[in-house]
């Protein structure tokens, strides 16, 4: 995973995981109005999270769960979640394509459905999960849809390509990948201008057998 | 995109009242054509009211027929089996539309109000009468291909309405319930939701600035059950419709009883057709039925030099419909 660059990242350097640094500022932001006695599983801090930020104007503190991590970036509500990844969090994976949701090179997960971050603010996905290219694979292990893309050589420049993986993962959860046919149709939001569909398919498709 | 200020609202009121307080303020469920047209400089507001924490959810059948709250998003609604199986043309509507990313972002709401794709509104280099009322409208005599040959005005051919789910609407009686800042909740038929372009190209719905879609209910009939959508376009998957057809029939002892038509893609809004329904109740079904139908449909058409197409194309369109939906 990228290193983290949000303001509060722990002392320990880089390399190190921010998870302690980034939960304890989401800790204290999310129980600053109620009190930390009522701390409570991650969905209410959720809750409690964006209570606080009812109202937001300006640069402003937004916390984030990325691939499991909280992080908090300091930026106006007009940030996007594909420039907060990209720029703020340095989460490059996730691609900006059209930035008008035609192409879907910035495909993430949020809350297990896949979206366009450019079409999706920042501080409207406080306290969801999200998740991007860089949560997939488990260390060195690869998720399954990105070894299929690499077995069916389902790209060709790579720009589309975690947009793709994203979108297929999502797509075969979905349950929508039970034929060619239907991964064609359930996959249109992501455009390849190699077009390497053909290859994209199969991968999706070994995917969704192997799932 | 200018910068704004964000706003949560808890409740519906505080959500209008804030938006009757703020001229320049938008409501944001989805975001999917809000934010895009805002990147465009196409729409500037200084603050957004994000209304989805608002109790505006839920699929559920009513005596009135099945209520949807505003703010369920597209690929559930699509994908609900109360929907998939009493009206399945606003079903297909929903899955036929955008992808599947942008339906599990927009909600019903914004995609009832979603804004034109004619390319002159879309950019700011051209004059619009619908973006600056009085500059003039370059598609009469520009690229108007994808435009509208039904209700158009000298003042505006938009396609107003591009999207696909709101012909559905139009064709099954669909009534959309809107409340505005004093907590006041009006009915208004879909059919006499959207306004014509006229001379006020930039009125496009009955819509008060202080009220917000709250949901939409569709009268559970015969017809909506044997209801079928039909859209064509310039490919197979995730482009908009020039052409696209919302048909619904009851048909009893080989007497069509009971006919729904709208037409998507050709009109300056959503195009229900009571000329062709009126050429269908009490015929028996056939292709010669059907054409004379279709053709009843389009008679009013006023085509351009590059959208003149779209007259046989949505006749067809519609006979291909009526076809398979009495198949």
């Amino acid at each position: 995973m990228t290193e983290p660059i949000t303001p509060d990242t722990p002392a320990g350097g880089p390399g190190k995981p921010a998870n302690d640094g980034s939960r304890r500022t989401f800790m204290k932001q999310a129980g600053g109005i109620l009190g930390l006695a009522l701390a409570p599983p991650f969905l209410s801090q959720a809750e409690r999270l964006t209570a606080l930020s009812r109202k937001v104007e300006g640069v402003s503190a937004l916390s984030l769960k990325v691939n499991g991590t909280v992080r908090t970036i300091q930026a106006e509500p007009r940030v996007t979640l594909l420039d907060a990844l990209r720029e703020y969090l340095d989460l490059t994976g996730s691609k900006k394509g059209c930035d008008h949701g035609q192409c879907g090179a910035c495909t993430v997960l949020v809350d297990g459905r896949r979206v366009n971050s450019c079409l999706t603010l920042a501080v409207m996905t406080q306290g969801k999960e999200i998740t991007t290219i860089e949560g997939l694979a488990k260390g060195e292990e690869l998720h399954p849809m990105q070894a299929a893309f690499l077995k069916h050589d389902g790209f060709q420049c790579g720009y589309c390509t975690p947009g793709q993986i994203m979108s297929g993962v999502a797509c075969v959860q979905e349950g929508h990948a039970g034929s060619e046919a239907e991964v064609r149709e359930w996959m249109s939001g992501n455009l390849c201008r190699c077009s390497a569909y053909p290859n994209i398919t199969a991968a999706i498709l070994e995917a969704a057998k192997s799932s | 995109m200018n910068n704004f200020s964000y706003y949560q609202a808890d409740k519906a009121k505080d959500a209008t009242s804030a938006k009757r307080a703020d001229k320049s303020a938008a409501f944001i469920a989805g975001g999917t054509t809000l934010l895009d047209l805002m990147k465009l400089n196409v729409e500037n507001h200084d603050q957004l009211i994000d209304v989805n924490t608002l109790p505006f959810r839920g699929v559920e059948m009513t005596k009135n027929g099945l209520r949807i709250g505003a703010l369920e998003r597209m690929s559930d609604v699509g994908e609900h089996p109360l929907v998939v199986k009493n009206f399945p043309a606003v079903s297909q509507s929903l899955l036929l539309a955008a992808s599947a990313q942008l339906r599990n972002m927009a909600s019903i709401g914004g995609n009832i109000l979603q804004r034109t794709r004619c390319g002159y509104f879309r950019d700011t280099a051209f004059p619009c009468n619908k973006r600056e009322p009085g500059t003039g409208c370059p598609a009469l005599e520009g690229d108007h291909r994808n435009l509208a040959i039904l209700g158009t005005s000298e003042a505006c051919i938009a396609t107003s309405y591009p999207g696909d789910l709101s012909v559905a609407l139009t064709a099954l009686d669909a009534v959309l319930t809107l409340e505005n800042a004093k907590g006041k909740q009006r009915e208004v038929p879909i059919t006499r939701f959207y306004l014509l372009p006229g001379s006020t190209p930039q009125k496009e719905t009955v819509l008060e600035d202080d009220e917000l879609l709250v949901a939409v209910t569709i009268p559970q009939t015969v017809a909506a059950q044997k209801s079928l959508y039909l859209k064509v376009r310039e490919r197979t998957s995730y482009a908009y419709a020039l052409a696209s057809a919302a048909v619904g029939l009851e048909v009893q002892g080989g007497i069509i009883r009971a006919a729904k038509v709208a037409l998507g893609g050709v009109g300056t809004q959503p195009w229900r057709s009571p000329e062709a329904e009126k050429m269908l109740v009490g015929k028996a079904p056939s292709e010669a039925v059907f054409r004379a139908a279709a053709e009843a449909a389009l008679r009013g058409a006023k085509p351009r030099e590059h959208n003149a197409f779209k007259v046989e194309m949505a006749q067809n369109t519609l006979v291909r419909a009526l076809s398979e939906v009495a198949a």
